[in-house]
């Protein structure tokens, strides 16, 4: 039971995360990052570092270093929702497989207590690190940006070839279910050819049967000042409802898979 | 071929007429029933109470205004003016009399009343002078009641001012038998009485009187088949026409026999639910299990060919709007309690039957489409939850939860269930139980709950804990020591025991003086013959004529007793950072925040009590002055700072609310202040005291009357919820909320308790967000919660939001991979949710 004290780097769990996997779930978000998307909504992710925000006018710390054991027991709170749900444990970012061998004891805690696990990630970590978290995953939910590298290096501070070999890799495991994620930010990738890229893209890895499409929002806009960074696209606007619409069709002629607006 | 039909069936044309023609005008008060009452009650001063009922509610059957309203299916209305209402004097009439110039003009609930209405009300109501059940009831208190009542301790207002209502009669048995049967009956008892036997006089008068009810209604009937078939003959438009000979045929019929059909299975429900709020002022008059006691005439209807599923919806939608057609008139601060011209008919639909087997029917989902199609307050609709209920039936209340409209209640048959049979019912009985106003469980037909009897504040007696027994220098209760000489936690929470005990004795003295006044002022002859076993046993509900009687006083302030008990263990006791008083001393200055003109005026009060001790005289311009000292004095800035610190080390302190297993246990054992002591007493109808933990909205105006807490909670704001946490201080989102708030006992309170959530549309948007919300449900059933209801907030409530954030500091909004609260986004953020909120879903 030595992997319920490995120690990580947390900056908040939050408990009847609805629109992250499935059912009532709680989500960990660790801290630290491989990319710099500059539409990011949790930009305290980012950094591995504990850092200071200011939050309406008060100084918060971001970040608190726990063990598996810790932050289990904040999970097994909502053991009843969970049972009635199908929900569970989500690990979020940040990236998680910025710390493995955190992310992977405490999905495998998880299993091990009966409780369904689920992580949200870019796949950007050699294979030998996604290969030792997937036998204690039930659901990939991988984001796919876009599938022009230099695009995807220009807005996220990364090309894209190994995210989508890993895709490819996890698709054939074949034990975790995967689902496609797709943040729909105006300028960078909302037109219909780039998201078609997309669908046509994770048609093909086998077992994937469903997209998400997340409208981009700008919510996280405060942090960005509450941690004295400037926010690099303050001037894009939500997508309107019937631009996503419109992308879900897109999806749905181009692909076999069921499209979901938002998570 | 499927157990029931769950598909929605479409609204008719007529159902936004009806809507429209009830909401077209401010509400109005109508003299008709006042000047009846008092007409008949001059002519009977000879015969017995029982008899001079019967005769007036006969009296104004006969003669009070009838109106058949455009479009209606389904008629009987109790004033001319839609949503109008009658006046009661022979409970109360005083306060209306005093609110004659503001009754219109109130923020809470106006009704309009016309100079020609007043003069006839003076009229009527100077013969009540010293006959009404309050002024009777408020001989029969003890003086140390008053007192306590008059420093707002608790407050019986609503069957001191009111009759009783909360009740669910025999429906079934109008509907099968009609009047006539019921007449039969008790022809049959009353020829059983034998003029030697030890009650025969109040036996055969209790029997006759039903007769003539009976009668009455049978003829108040025919007096609308006869204005039908009289408009009939006048109705140019054919379609009206026949509606409204279908409406005579269907008024000669019902409620004198049984109904032979669905249609006039509806018009005697109608009638029945209609004229029981003629005979008394109650409220909560709730229709129960009407998918039940209905399903049999809609199911041989519909197998016969005689009835469509869209006419059976019809009519249901008619019965839903003429439900929001009565209502009543409050005085100014009960409407603050009960805000919203709510007569809380509730009407729940599913759960099981008596043998156990769940008995959800197509009527069951009719009737939730119904409140969907109506969208109004009326009925208060709820539906039971049980482990074998449909999920189909789920996912239909839930998606009537999303509208907005605050229903359905959900209840929880696992623990409601056992609490009723721990109070004595049967299980037969207490399988078969419905809800009564809010959140009161019963068995229908057979129960006088007494389920409103009084609000009682769980704060005022921790502030009696600091005065040792004294109010505006006043001494109202026992002396419990003074607080800076109590040495241990255990003390103190001891003395607050005490305070309580103390208090909760008055509190029953308070009831059962108001509940002996109700049988002997106004027994009810006609609802009581609706209620086992009262025929049998030869007297009215009011004297214990019931199978099952209780008496059901309402505690709230849990969360904030809990956290201010909790804050005084840990801040004095435990880590000894300020000391008892200091904390007296804190809240008597309201942590420094200042005065406003109720405390001013409560300190004023005591100075002048004190200089009256002395023997000195205090004219009203020196009260005046001292009021205007108070709200003005400054307090000195170091000693502000003083309680600013205070207040954050409470806010320090963890709260109820947030699945902190030690605070919610220790609530867990405050709540039992309550609910525990009541149990031991007896009312006057040889039944017991149970509690209730729901504020209805009095929370708010009850709020007003108490002081600051230990808590952090300022003078005179709204205390918590129910036995939900305190507004904002629920920080880990809704089900750290429910597990904390099951982690009450719910099985004592068996009057019922309340746990509001509140939601923003994001979580429930789309079939999943119908499924998650859910299991949020049955997760917190699954933990032996009893309650739950919910709001989702719209954008007004937003705006709200904007304005106050500390009232909603536990509003969270999410979307996926990021969720945050509400309050803590900066303004142009906001707006970018409340534009998303109004997308919908």
């Amino acid at each position: 039971m030595d992997y319920l004290q490995t120690k990580g780097r947390i900056f908040d769990i939050q408990r009847y995360s609805i629109h992250d996997g499935r059912g009532i779930r709680t989500i960990c978000f660790l801290k630290g990052c491989v990319l710099r998307c500059k539409w990011c909504c949790n930009p305290e992710s980012q950094e591995y570092a504990v850092q200071e925000m200011t939050v309406r006018g008060k100084t918060r710390v971001i970040g608190q270093d726990v063990t598996v054991a810790e932050v289990m027991e904040t999970v097994e709170k909502d053991r009843p929702y969970y049972n009635r749900s199908g929900g569970g444990l989500t690990l979020s970012g940040g990236e998680s497989l910025c710390q493995p061998e955190f992310a992977r004891d405490l999905l495998r805690a998880a299993k091990a207590a009966g409780i369904n696990t689920a992580m949200e990630s870019m796949a950007c970590a050699k294979w030998e690190v996604i290969g030792q978290i997937l036998p204690y995953l039930d659901h990939y939910l991988m984001d796919i940006k876009h599938m022009n590298s230099a695009k995807h290096k220009a807005y996220t501070g990364k090309g894209n070839e190994l995210m989508l070999e890993n895709a490819g890799k996890i698709a054939a495991f074949r034990q975790t279910k995967l689902s496609i994620r797709v943040p729909v930010i105006p300028t960078f990738n909302d037109s219909i050819e780039e998201i078609r890229d997309i669908a046509v893209f994770a048609d093909k890895l086998p077992g994937v049967e469903d997209i998400y499409l997340l409208p981009y929002h700008r919510l996280g806009q405060d942090k960005y000042e509450g941690l004295g960074r400037m926010y690099e696209l303050p001037d894009i606007l939500p997508p309107e409802p019937e631009h996503m619409q419109m992308l879900k069709k897109v999806v749905e002629a181009n692909s076999k898979l069921r499209c979901q607006i938002g998570g | 071929m499927e157990k029931y039909y769950t598909l929605e069936i479409p609204k008719t044309d007529r159902i936004p007429k009806l809507v429209a023609h009830l909401y077209a005008k401010m509400p109005e008060i109508e003299s008709a029933r006042a000047r009846l009452i008092t007409e008949s009650y001059k002519e009977t001063e000879a015969l017995p109470v029982i008899m001079r009922r019967a005769k007036a509610f006969e009296h104004i059957l006969d003669n009070i205004p009838i109106i058949i309203r455009e479009n209606e299916l389904i008629v009987g209305s109790t004033t001319i003016a839609p949503r109008g209402c009658q006046t009661y004097p022979e409970f109360s009439y005083k306060w209306l009399e005093e609110e004659f110039e503001t009754v219109a003009t109130r923020k809470a609930d106006p009704f309009y009343i016309a100079d020609q209405t007043k003069r006839e009300l003076l009229e009527a109501d100077a013969y009540w002078e010293g006959k009404t059940t309050s002024e009777l009831a408020t001989s029969l208190m003890a003086e140390e009641t008053r007192k306590a009542i008059d420093h707002n301790i608790f407050t019986p207002g609503n069957y001191f001012y009111n009759g009783v209502g909360h009740v669910t009669v025999q429906y079934d048995k109008v509907l099968a038998v009609g009047y006539e049967g019921i007449i039969a009956q008790v022809e049959e008892e009353l020829a059983k009485c034998d003029p030697g036997d030890r009650d025969y006089c109040t036996r055969s008068q209790f029997l006759q009187a039903v007769l003539i009810s009976c009668r009455a209604v049978i003829r108040y009937a025919l007096r609308y088949a006869e204005l039908a078939e009289k408009e009939a003959a006048g109705c140019a438009d054919g379609a009206r026409k026949k509606e409204l000979l279908q409406i005579a045929s269907n008024c000669r019929r019902v409620p004198a026999k049984g109904a032979t059909g669905f249609y006039e299975a509806c018009q005697s429900f109608w009638f029945v639910q209609q004229l029981l709020q003629i005979e008394s002022s109650g409220h909560s008059i709730s229709p129960g299990r009407f998918d039940q006691y209905m399903y049999p005439y809609y199911k041989k209807d519909l197998e016969e060919g005689r009835l469509t599923r869209e006419f059976a919806q019809e009519l249901l939608d008619c019965i839903w709007v003429k439900l929001n057609d009565l209502n009543k008139c409050r005085d100014a601060a009960s409407a603050e309690g009960f805000a919203g011209y709510s007569l809380f008919q509730n009407l729940i639909v599913g759960g099981q039957d008596r043998d156990g087997n769940d008995v959800t029917n197509d009527l069951s989902f009719m009737c939730i489409t119904a409140s969907k199609h109506v969208f109004l307050p009326q009925p208060s609709l709820s539906i039971r939850v049980w482990n074998k209920t449909p999920h189909a039936l789920m996912l239909k209340a839930a998606d009537l939860t999303r509208t907005g409209i605050g229903l359905p209640a959900y209840y929880n048959d696992e623990v409601i269930i056992p609490s009723l049979l721990n109070m004595g019912l049967t299980m037969e009985d207490a399988r078969e139980y419905n809800i009564i106003g809010c959140v009161e469980p019963q068995k229908a037909g057979k129960t006088e709950g007494w389920h409103d009897a009084a609000f009682y504040n769980m704060c005022r007696p921790l502030e009696l804990v600091f005065s040792n027994g004294y109010d505006k220098g006043e001494k109202i209760s026992i002396e419990t020591g003074r607080v800076e000489d109590m040495a241990t936690f255990e003390e103190f929470y001891d003395a607050y025991k005490k305070q309580m005990n103390y208090n909760i004795s008055l509190l029953v003295n308070a009831d059962n003086a108001i509940d002996v006044a109700h049988a002997t002022r106004c027994p009810l002859p006609f609802l009581s013959c609706m209620v086992d076993d009262c025929i049998k046993r030869g007297k009215t509900v009011q004297e214990g004529g019931a199978v099952y009687n209780f008496t059901g006083p309402q505690g709230f302030g849990i969360a904030n007793m809990a956290d201010s008990l909790y804050a005084i263990k840990k801040l004095v006791f435990e880590e000894k950072k300020v000391t008892l008083a200091e904390y007296k001393r804190a809240l008597a200055m309201n942590y420094g925040q200042g005065f406003d003109e109720i405390s001013a005026a409560e300190i004023a009060t005591q100075i002048v009590r004190e200089m009256e001790a002395t023997g000195m005289k205090v004219d009203e311009s020196q009260i005046a002055a001292m009021i205007a000292t108070v709200m003005d004095t400054e307090l000195p800035a170091e000693e502000k700072q003083k309680y600013e610190a205070l207040r954050a080390m409470i806010d320090e302190v963890p709260k109820f609310g947030n699945d902190i297993e030690e605070v919610d246990m220790f609530a867990r054992d405050v709540a039992y202040t309550y609910t525990r002591p009541l149990l031991h007493y007896q009312n006057p109808r040889g039944g017991q005291f149970q509690a209730g933990l729901y504020p209805v909205s009095a929370n708010v105006p009850l709020g007003a009357q108490t002081g600051a807490t230990p808590d952090g909670r300022l003078a005179h704001t709204p205390v918590a919820d129910g036995v939900s946490p305190s507004a904002g201080k629920d920080v880990h989102g809704p089900t750290a909320a429910a597990n904390s708030v099951s982690k009450l006992d719910h099985g004592i309170a068996s009057n019922g308790t309340l746990f509001n959530q509140k939601f923003h549309p994001t979580a429930l948007s789309g079939e999943k967000g119908l499924e998650n919300f859910v299991a949020l449900i049955r997760s917190y059933f699954d933990q032996k919660g009893s309650h739950m209801q919910f709001n989702v907030v719209d954008r007004e409530t937003l705006l709200d939001a904007q304005k106050h954030p500390e009232k909603y500091a536990h509003l969270v909004v999410r979307v996926a991979g990021y969720s945050a609260l509400f309050t803590t986004l900066s303004k142009s953020l906001q707006d970018d949710i409340i534009r998303r909120t109004e997308q919908g879903f």
